[in-house]
């Protein structure tokens, strides 16, 4: 809300300057969010009275201005504005005065006239957005007068960012109410003095919806003349609030609405039929509203009615038939209470809010309507004239808002905020928030005022002596603590264990989105059931992510195409899929390697990184896991990978991950270059499935020598390491300590799709040395264990 | 027997004409060896008449070990030249970068959640985490804020088809967690939200951490000792903080929390006192317990400490800006 630092100080005049008024303000949680200059003072400008308006001798549409100052100096001026006149008063830029946007104003002839100076349209010197003809000002408010006379000397828009609980300062007087009480200064009030009634005219009113508007008061004002213009204090005070003026009538409720935040509405008095209705659509009604847009009225907005059918929105906008007009000469004024839990949401259901839905969203006075009816009758009837007929109202009190008397104890307070603030303190600053309230047995009985209808509960007043209190001035204390040791959580614990070991390897730790394009979900995860968002805020953002890898390739392709040839991601959140009861939220793990193994270096050659170089990552990352047994690699394919270069993880019997090359079809559609190796792994089954047990427990190390034999076997291409592997242990005994394989040969001596495996063997037993021949036999064993099984044999 | 000294002579100019070990061990063979001269002159002291024998031993052995000294000498002096010249050998450009693999870093926002949590932690905090994609009631609705509520609108929400939303805030987290236990509570839920708004100050999903305390005893004046000690060990300096009231549903009395920065005061925390509906709600009795909140939004955190001032950077992940964090 914005709003002039001036029309507050009429209300409530704090000995403060608007530094210091600004920033009370902010900290009694009315946010200031900027404070600028009410009107721009620009050197060069001069009101003058424009005192003769002659045709220009060789032109048709400039014509000759004679002005004059209140100093009594004299000028010509040519202006093409078509609503000069004489008698205007307006805004004369002298040469010299520099206009915003516009280089230095010169003295000029215009077509043989000289011009000393320009008559200034609104929008020309800052003051709004009318552009149309120069700034028209009556001589009876301007002529003799200075600029700062007229605009006021030193005044400020200042503007709040306002917390939808305080809906009371969506006005002067609520702000004012608030600068009062933080002062001691008496509480402000608007003087409404029930207008003299002079006709007779009326509307009968029936509330029909009496829930959603239990109070709704009106008044018919005859003769009012729509062709008076506004005076200058009335539309700076609107300006300096951001409104823009339409015509007096509007002006004038605009401007009680900000006074005291009661919206109010004028209808055309001669457009209405009969009785006015407050009541719900029925099916199928339309209405065109005051900015021209057509609507089906949903079955909950609440609607202004008379006998033809729908005028207005209630509390939203009012229809466009029924507006006033320059035409107009009779009006309806209306100022209603709508309940707010009714109000709520209407106005977003159409796309639009309004001065007064967001004012009837979080509540108005709802005793204030009356008053408000009198303030804009005053107005109307002293700048625009008329006849104001009775006031007539229909209320049903129990659909308004009661307040009731809130207990607050003493000990309540201390055991909120943890400090004592003594009674006296108490008991004023609420009276200062203009609520009555008795003080008996260390507890008061506090009474709110009708406007702070969000004062409920007994917080509620503790948060106000809070905020009186000043939020700074409340001491500063250490929390005290119960010590109880927990547990770790082990999720977090393995994903923090996983950064240090993939970051120690290389891998940059990634954040994307959790929000995808549709088409690389589909791509990269092949979950059946993914979820899309109701409203997203663009296409490639609008399916949860099935799969970390679609954030990962994103990334990837966010630095190739920026010339990194080189990446080593990872990154870990939820990813999501199923639908209704069987959604699924789980913790993932994700990585990619992609480019060469090692980044351009002087010692070590350009190779490009391949699967291998991802399956070490992956042991060094899950070696707490793979050493135990929980968890293993197995042959298998897996969407999006390579069907040959492809491994699940395994934990028992549950896939919990897989890991390879991203299938080179895909990687074409995707358009990169060179492969990527990508894996992927469920760190919540992870968890639960390596949970602490007891393989924590550590093996003995053999003191006695160990026996090392190499063993080099030829066999089909075809046959899986781990195969050969599983069949040197079944007849190695326990003696065998250690297995490596140094070295796969393929070529000269080997025929071509046979290959040659170089097995490294280390024996060792626990309680005694090996002896040779035992270990031969073993030897033997072994080798002929592989002739059997895979029709190896020994290389030469 | 004359030529001892002659011999002696000999041995001592062909060790110090020795230019390398080998060819000083010819020498210690020719002279000491074996068959070596010096050698079969003591092999046939036995020949000589008894009356030179004393006198012909003494200059033997004396010789022998003045031969035996060079030849020690003489190695020593060839091993200290060749360890001195294999070390000259083995200097290196100590300059050249490291060779390998090199390592990488955390994302910063993982970096700065990590400060956080640890900080929180350290005087007992638990850490707890909840779902992302969130039911109305845990969202809002458990949380003081009713359908249409005008709170509502400064929470853009994503939202499924289902009526099912993505959590516009990690406050959620404290519902599901109290209404599966009783009290006393202490923990912080760190992780990720989501609302739809995009600009530089905005993106459409980071990351919050929230933070509770319910307990017998729990205070206001509480409350901000641990947001200032928080704030003054996050930042690493004294900082002016002020407690600014405001509103939200939840917490009452409500307030934001401001540092002064070089050009004015940020706000970067909001906070405030469970409110007893909120209590209630999840089955603790607000007349027995209080609560404190607060929630922090870990970018705005990350972006004054790093002195980063776009907030898409975080998510871009283009490696040449995550590389300076490790």
């Amino acid at each position: 809300m914005k709003f002039s630092e001036q029309w507050l100080r009429e209300l409530v005049d704090p000995p403060l300057d608007t530094g210091a008024l600004t920033r009370q303000l902010t900290m009694a949680g009315l946010e200031v969010e900027g404070v600028a200059p009410a009107w721009p003072e620009i050197a060069g400008l001069v009101v003058v009275e424009i005192k003769a308006v002659e045709p220009h001798p060789r032109a048709e549409k400039p014509r000759v201005c004679r002005v004059e100052t209140a100093a009594a100096e004299r000028f010509t001026v040519v202006c093409g504005a078509a609503n000069v006149r004489p008698g205007l008063c307006a805004i004369l830029a002298r040469p010299g005065a520099r206009l915003p946007g516009r280089p230095e104003l010169r003295a000029v002839s215009v077509k043989g006239v000289r011009s000393e100076g320009m008559l200034c349209a609104a929008a020309e010197i800052g003051l709004g957005e009318d552009a149309a003809g120069i700034l028209e000002l009556s001589a009876a408010e301007a002529a003799g007068r200075t600029l700062p006379e007229l605009f006021g000397a030193n005044d400020h828009i200042i503007e709040i960012s306002l917390t939808p609980n305080r809906g009371d300062c969506l006005s002067l007087l609520g702000i004012a109410r608030e600068v009062a009480a933080r002062n001691q200064l008496p509480a402000p009030a608007i003087s409404a003095p029930a207008a003299p009634v002079t006709s007779r005219a009326r509307r009968a009113l029936e509330l029909t919806a009496k829930e959603a508007c239990p109070h709704y008061v009106g008044r018919v004002i005859e003769n009012v003349d729509m062709a008076a213009p506004a005076p200058l204090w009335l539309r700076e005070k609107l300006r300096r609030s951001g409104l823009r003026g339409v015509n007096l009538v509007v002006d004038i409720t605009n401007y009680v609405m900000l006074e005291s935040g009661q919206p109010l509405h004028a209808f055309d008095n001669d457009r209405l039929r009969g009785v006015i209705r407050v009541r719900y659509p029925e099916a199928g009604e339309r209405i065109t509203l005051l900015d021209d847009s057509g609507h089906e009225i949903r079955p909950a907005t609440l609607l202004i009615a008379d006998d033809s059918g729908p005028l207005a929105m209630a509390g939203l906008m009012g229809g466009k038939a029924s507006a006033v007009c320059p035409a107009t000469r009779h009006i309806f004024l209306e100022s209603a209470f709508f309940t707010p839990a009714r109000m709520m949401g209407q106005a977003r259901r159409y796309g639009m809010q309004t001065d007064a839905s967001h004012r009837f969203e979080r509540g108005v006075d709802p005793r204030g309507q009356t008053a408000a009816i009198e303030r804009a009758t005053a107005l109307i009837l002293s700048l625009a004239g008329g006849q104001a007929g009775p006031v007539v109202q229909a209320t049903h009190e129990a659909g308004l808002p009661q307040v009731e008397p809130i207990t607050l104890r003493k000990t309540e307070i201390k055991r909120v905020l943890g400090i004592e603030i003594h009674e006296r303190f108490v008991s004023e600053r609420l009276k200062a928030l203009g609520m009555r309230c008795q003080y008996k047995n260390n507890q008061w009985r506090v009474t709110p005022p009708s406007y702070r209808f969000d004062i409920k509960i007994e917080v509620d007043l503790i948060e106000e002596l809070a905020r009186i209190y000043g939020y700074d001035e409340i001491a500063v204390k250490t929390p005290a603590h119960r010590l109880k040791m927990r547990p770790p959580n082990p999720l977090l614990q393995r994903l923090e264990r996983a950064r240090d070991s993939l970051t120690g390897r290389d891998y940059q730790e990634v954040i994307s989105y959790g929000f995808v394009a549709p088409e690389l979900n589909r791509l990269l995860s092949g979950e059946a059931q993914t979820l899309c968002l109701a409203n997203p805020i663009a296409p490639e953002l609008s399916e949860m992510r099935a799969s970390l890898w679609p954030g990962l390739v994103n990334a990837l392709k966010y630095n190739t195409q920026r010339q990194q040839e080189r990446a080593r991601l990872f990154e870990t959140g939820l990813v999501f899929s199923g639908g209704g009861e069987a959604l699924r939220q789980d913790c993932h793990l994700g990585g990619l390697i992609y480019g060469s193994r090692y980044k351009k270096q002087w010692g070590e050659a350009q190779v490009a990184a391949d699967f291998y170089d991802l399956k070490a990552d992956l042991e060094a990352l899950f070696a707490p896991e793979l050493n135990s047994g929980r968890l293993a690699f197995r042959p298998g394919e897996a969407h999006a990978l390579h069907p040959g270069q492809a491994m699940r993880i395994v934990a028992g019997t549950e896939a919990v991950g897989c890991c390879g090359r991203l299938h080179p079809a895909r990687g074409r559609a995707l358009g990169l270059r060179d492969s990527v190796y990508l894996f992927e792994i469920n760190m919540q089954k992870l968890a639960r499935a390596t949970a602490p047990g007891p393989d924590n427990m550590a093996g003995l190390v053999s003191r006695y020598p160990p026996v090392k034999r190499d063993l080099a076997i030829v066999l089909d291409e075809a046959i899986a390491y781990a195969a050969v592997a599983e069949c040197v242990k079944a007849h190695a005994t326990d003696w065998l300590n250690e297995l490596e394989l140094f070295d796969i040969y393929r070529g000269e001596g080997v025929e071509k799709g046979k290959k040659s495996l170089a097995l490294g063997l280390t024996f060792r037993a626990t309680s005694l040395t090996l002896k040779d021949e035992e270990i031969e036999t073993v030897m033997g064993n072994i080798t002929d264990g592989l002739c059997r099984k895979f029709g190896a044999r020994l290389r030469a | 027997m004359n030529d001892i000294e002659q011999l002696q002579a000999e041995a001592l100019a062909a060790i110090r004409a020795a230019p390398g070990l080998p060819r000083l061990e010819q020498a210690r063979i020719d002279y000491l060896g074996r068959k070596g001269r010096l050698t079969e002159q003591l092999k046939q002291l036995g020949r000589l008449p008894a009356a030179e024998r004393p006198e012909a031993g003494r200059r033997l052995n004396r010789a022998k070990q003045l031969v035996q000294e060079a030849l020690d000498r003489g190695k020593k002096t060839l091993e200290d030249a060749a360890l001195k010249q294999a070390i000259e050998q083995g200097r290196l450009d100590t300059t050249l970068p490291g060779r390998g693999m090199g390592c990488a870093g955390r994302h910063p926002i993982t970096l700065t959640l990590r400060r956080i949590t640890a900080l929180f932690q350290q005087i007992g905090f638990d850490i707890v985490e909840g779902p992302e994609i969130e039911d109305d009631y845990h969202n809002f609705g458990a949380l003081n804020i009713p359908e249409h509520h005008p709170a509502r609108a400064m929470h853009d929400t994503f939202y499924f088809p289902n009526g099912r939303l993505l959590r516009t805030h990690t406050s959620s987290v404290q519902i599901r967690i109290m209404e599966n236990a009783r009290p006393p509570f202490r923990f912080i839920a760190p992780g990720r939200v989501y609302r739809c708004d995009s600009d530089m100050t905005h993106t459409p999903m980071f990351h919050q951490v929230e933070g509770l305390i319910v307990d017998q005893s729990v205070t206001f004046a509480e409350l901000k000792g641990l947001l200032i000690d928080f704030l003054e060990i996050f930042f690493e300096k004294a900082l002016e903080v002020r407690f600014r009231p405001s509103y939200f549903p939840f917490t009452e009395p409500s307030a934001e929390v401001d540092i002064m920065g070089e050009r004015g005061w940020l706000e970067v925390l909001g906070c405030g006192m469970v409110h007893p509906n909120v209590l209630t709600r999840v089955g603790v009795d607000p007349q027995k317990y209080t609560g404190l909140a607060f929630g922090m939004g870990v970018e705005r955190l990350a972006m004054l400490y790093y002195g980063v001032n776009d907030i898409r950077l975080f998510f871009d992940n283009d490696l040449r800006f995550l590389r300076q964090f490790h």
